[in-house]
C-alpha cells in the first residue's frame, strides 16, 4: 500500500512542478481555479478562527464570575472529555484516509466503496463526539447549571456549543458528500469539495485541542 | 490533475504519524492535569505547551500546511496574520480584566 502511494506521490509532485504559479493563470478568471476557491475557503477558516478567539477571550474574562455556583472544577468530567478527544481526533485521522482514497480513485478511475467506507466511519466518530457533548450538556442543565446560571456558565455554553454546532455541521455537510461521491464518483469537482470539508474538519479538531486544554483542562486543575 | 489544489497531500502515512504524535501529547494533557504529579502555576504552563506543540502537529501532519508552493506561503502569511489578531484579542482581554481585578481587590 505504501508504495502505490510513493508512486502516485512523486507523479504528483511532477504535476505541481509543471502547475502555474498560484493566481497568475490566464485563462482562469480566479473564481474556477481550485487552488483560488481553495484559498478562498482558508481564508474563510482564518475568520471563523477569529470568531472563535472572541468567545475563547469571552470565556477567559468570564470563568470566575461563578455567581455561586461550582466551577470547572465540580462540574467538568475529566473521562467524559477524554473520550470526546479520542472521538474527534480518531475522526480526523479516518477523514484523511477517505481523502488519500478519493485521490487515488480520482487518478485510477478505482471503485469509491473505500471512500465511502471512510467517510462513514468519520461520520460516525463524529456523531459519537456531539451525542457526548450533547450528553454532558443536558445532565448540567438537568442538575440547575445551565447557560443561565452564572456568567461561568454562558461563556462555556456559549463556547463549547458553538464548537459542537460547527461540528454539527460538519456532520452534515459529510452526508451529503457521501450521496455525492455515491452518485458522481470523485471527479474534479467532487475532489475540490472533499478537499475543503477535510480543510473544515481538521480545523474543528484543532479548536478542539485549545477547548479541552483551555476551559476543560485548566477548569479540572484549578 | 489540473484539478488539484496546490496543497502539499501527504499519504496514510503522514496521518497516521500525526494520529499517533497528537494522541500521546493530548494523554500526556490529560495526565498532568488530573494525576497530580505537577502542581501551582506549572500546571497550566506545561498544558499550554503541550497544546501550542499539538496545535504546530496538527498544522503539519492533518492540515498539511507548508512552504512549499506559492499557495502554502499564502496560507502561511494569513495564518500568522490570524495569529497576531488572536494573541491580542485574548491576550488583551485578559490582561485588562486581570489589571482591574487587581485594581478593584486591591
Amino acid at each position: 500500500m505504501s508504495q502505490t502511494n510513493s508512486s502516485a506521490s512523486s507523479d504528483f509532485d511532477k504535476d505541481m512542478s509543471e502547475e502555474k504559479v498560484f493566481g497568475t493563470e490566464p485563462n482562469h478568471g480566479g473564481h474556477d481555479h481550485p487552488q483560488s476557491i481553495e484559498f478562498g475557503f482558508w481564508l474563510y477558516l482564518m475568520t471563523d478562527c477569529l470568531l472563535f478567539a472572541s468567545f475563547f477571550a469571552t470565556y477567559a474574562v468570564l470563568f470566575m464570575n461563578t455567581a455561586g455556583a461550582p466551577g470547572g472544577a465540580e462540574l467538568f468530567d475529566p473521562k467524559l472529555v477524554m473520550a470526546e478527544t479520542g472521538l474527534l481526533l480518531t475522526s480526523t485521522m479516518t477523514f484523511g484516509f477517505a481523502m488519500v482514497e478519493a485521490r487515488r480513485c480520482a487518478r485510477t478511475q478505482a471503485g469509491t466503496g473505500k471512500v465511502l467506507l471512510w467517510l462513514g466511519v468519520t461520520f460516525l466518530l463524529g456523531a459519537g463526539f456531539v451525542a457526548l457533548e450533547v450528553h454532558e450538556f443536558s445532565g448540567l442543565i438537568a442538575d440547575g447549571y445551565g447557560p443561565d446560571r452564572s456568567a461561568f456558565l454562558s461563556s462555556f455554553f456559549a463556547l463549547v456549543g458553538l464548537h459542537g454546532l460547527h461540528v454539527t455541521a460538519g456532520l452534515i455537510w459529510i452526508l451529503f458528500m457521501i450521496f455525492e461521491v455515491k452518485i458522481k464518483g470523485t471527479g474534479g469537482r467532487t475532489l475540490t469539495r472533499l478537499g475543503r470539508l477535510g480543510l473544515f474538519w481538521h480545523f474543528l479538531d484543532l479548536v478542539w485541542v485549545s477547548v479541552f486544554t483551555f476551559v476543560y483542562l485548566f477548569g479540572v486543575a484549578q | 490533475m489540473s484539478q488539484d489544489t496546490g496543497r502539499e497531500l501527504g499519504g496514510y502515512r503522514s496521518y497516521i504519524t500525526g494520529y499517533v504524535i497528537a494522541l500521546v501529547l493530548s494523554a500526556a494533557s490529560f495526565w498532568v492535569a488530573m494525576g497530580g504529579a505537577l502542581s501551582g502555576w506549572s500546571v497550566f504552563a506545561v498544558l499550554a505547551v503541550l497544546a501550542l506543540v499539538q496545535i504546530l502537529v496538527h498544522l503539519k501532519f492533518f492540515l498539511h500546511l507548508g512552504l512549499k508552493t506559492e499557495k502554502g506561503r499564502f496560507d502561511m502569511l494569513t495564518l500568522a496574520f490570524t495569529t497576531l489578531v488572536l494573541v491580542m484579542v485574548v491576550g488583551l482581554s485578559v490582561w485588562i480584566i486581570y489589571a482591574s481585578n487587581a485594581v478593584m481587590m486591591g
